[in-house]
């Protein structure tokens, strides 16, 4: 089974009219799809790129195929894929053990569970065990309901005063998760590690083109009609109602529009301004967008392999002296991770590539000239290259393949606002959430909020919004048309 | 439906979320935070599955009388006691 087996159309939808459009096939799309369909409605799922994934992609180049997100999620993901996608799907999914550090204040290897971090804490940080409990429980114990003020850094200054290495350890791999910071509210930062560091870290064997192929095809079984290359120009609204989408300039009707667009994008671009309400407008424009990202990709030339043991799965390297989330984000960069991906990601395919992922600021990117943008993008090849080299010996010689992303790079393929590749900061979640208070039948679902952004945290907003969707959907049964007043343009 | 009923209905969703738990010994006054390892998706599915298989429509400032087995039945009962048995 593989992405092409279950080819989409790359046409215009089959129908004039549907219960539900999904905009955008990233994995929120794609599961509120999939539930919504295996609910027995008629649901119509488009996607402006030619694949589906969304930021959940991969690309080939030479025999090699590069994954650009599968980095590593929570446990939470097999139960998600069993309930909401196929046993297949859940059962594919399998540990990485190996998740390395090495920065000037520590270098070590851990499996990424709460045992083995309350082991390095106290064996290796001198912690007292009942400060790493107490760290764990009040972690686990966050909820949305906590009081946001307190910050991300609060929380850490409460359990581990003054200790930047125990900060540096259990912040690290978050902020390269979802792009939190120190500043973000104590309470994502609760969420998201209880998910992902309490339990280990997951890939999914057979790579993301395997994942997102599988899923196409229990789209299919479901009875969804997936169209790609079709950009949606419009969300129709009309009487605080929403009816459908214009594609391709064709109108298709619909009770119920989930959008898994950009959250602003959806706002600001998808509906016609006069569909808002004010103070909904103003409540938006509030919203901070997450940063972006770069990446250098290397392929490893046919029948070389790199040493599991030396290198892990996942290196979260730095120079720099402390821990600054501010300066994770600077195009001086200091700190990268590198996800190494071993023949037995693919197996029978029998490559390995390396990925590494930095964080980084649209802005920096955005208006260098062709030039500039060209000698940026070969520097950051050559510094992640110089990088690499301390861990992978003659790495230089064993690579046959290497090219960058940015920021221009994620904006192009996602159409997300400023290439976002973690969706929104804390305060996107409300106005995502609000959204059909404002339009009726109107809903987002995708990266927001830090909370529901990575794989699972896609995946599960997909089955939250599906939910709200499939109730509306019960409550609200009369056909879909358009009326006489519906504007089309 | 009787309580009796009612109660099954539940335990038939909760086998098919969390088929690994043993269900015989569930303490219907205890939370099922407290007995089954349930996190909020988990209850979640509890609602969809309940719109499903009866078309019952539990709005979300309702979800927290889902806590325990016999706050949800209490909940369910002026719902489901005219609904014939499935």
């Amino acid at each position: 089974m593989n992405a092409h087996s279950s080819r989409q159309r790359a046409g215009d939808p089959q129908f004039s009219s549907y219960d539900v459009v999904v905009i955008g096939a990233g994995l929120a799309g794609l599961t509120a799809a999939n539930i919504l369909g295996r609910a027995g409605h008629r649901v119509l799922l488009l996607e402006q790129h030619d694949k589906l994934g969304g930021l959940a992609t991969w690309f080939k180049r030479k025999g090699h195929i590069f994954d650009v997100s599968l980095h590593g999620f929570p446990v939470g993901m097999i139960k998600s894929c069993r309930r909401y996608w196929s046993p297949e799907i859940a059962d594919a999914i399998v540990q990485l053990k190996r998740i390395h550090f090495d920065n000037p204040m520590f270098s070590l290897e851990t499996t990424f569970d709460r045992r083995d971090f309350t082991r390095l804490l106290v064996e290796r940080f001198g912690v007292a065990p009942p400060a790493v409990d107490a760290f764990f429980d009040a972690a686990r114990q966050m909820n949305f309901f906590d009081d946001q003020s307190v910050t991300t850094a609060d929380l850490f200054e409460r359990y581990f005063p003054g200790r930047e290495d125990v900060v540096r350890l259990l912040m690290e791999p978050i902020t390269y998760a979802n792009g939190s910071t120190l500043e973000d509210p104590a309470l994502t930062y609760g969420i998201v590690f209880s998910n992902f560091m309490s339990k280990g870290v997951y890939t999914f064997e057979g790579g993301t083109d395997r994942l997102i192929g599988m899923m196409a095809d229990e789209l299919r079984r479901n009875g969804v009609d997936v169209c790609l290359r079709c950009n949606v120009d419009q969300v129709l609204c009309e009487g605080g109602r929403v009816r459908g989408v214009l594609v391709h300039g064709r109108p298709i009707a619909a009770r119920a529009v989930v959008s898994n667009a950009n959250l602003l994008g959806t706002i600001f671009d998808l509906v016609d301004a006069r569909h808002w309400p004010a103070d909904f407008l103003e409540q938006a424009r509030q919203v901070r967008l997450n940063n972006s990202s770069t990446q250098v990709y290397f392929g490893i030339r046919a029948g070389d392999t790199i040493d599991e043991e030396q290198c892990g799965d996942l290196l979260f390297t730095s120079t720099a002296p402390r821990f600054c989330a501010q300066s994770l984000l600077s195009r001086d960069v200091t700190s990268r991770t590198f996800s190494f991906y071993y023949p037995r990601t693919r197996p029978g395919h029998n490559r390995c590539t390396i990925v590494a992922s930095m964080n980084s600021q649209f802005a920096d990117w955005a208006d260098l000239p062709p030039e500039e943008y060209r000698r940026a993008k070969q520097a950051l090849i050559d510094d992640t290259l110089q990088c690499l080299e301390k861990y992978v010996p003659d790495v230089r010689q064993r690579i046959d393949w290497m090219e960058c992303g940015t920021p221009r790079t994620f904006a192009r393929y996602t159409k997300h606002w400023q290439g976002a590749s973690f969706g929104t900061k804390f305060e996107g979640l409300a106005v995502s959430r609000a959204m059909p208070n404002v339009i009726g039948g109107l809903y987002h679902a995708g990266s927001v909020g830090i909370i529901m952004s990575g794989w699972l945290g896609a995946v599960n907003y997909g089955v939250i919004v599906a939910n709200e969707v499939d109730a509306f959907l019960l409550n609200n049964s009369s056909q879909s048309s358009f009326s006489e007043e519906t504007a089309l343009p | 439906m009787t309580v009796a009923e009612i109660r099954q209905a539940v335990i038939d969703i909760l086998s098919d979320i969390a088929p690994d738990q043993d269900l015989s010994a569930l303490n219907d006054e205890m939370s099922f935070r407290e007995q089954l390892e349930m996190d909020s998706m988990d209850f979640l599915d509890i609602v969809m599955e309940l719109r499903k298989r009866y078309r019952i429509q539990i709005p979300e400032e309702d979800y927290p009388q889902l806590a325990s087995m016999a706050s949800t039945v209490a909940y369910l009962e002026p719902i489901m006691k005219d609904m014939p048995k499935k």
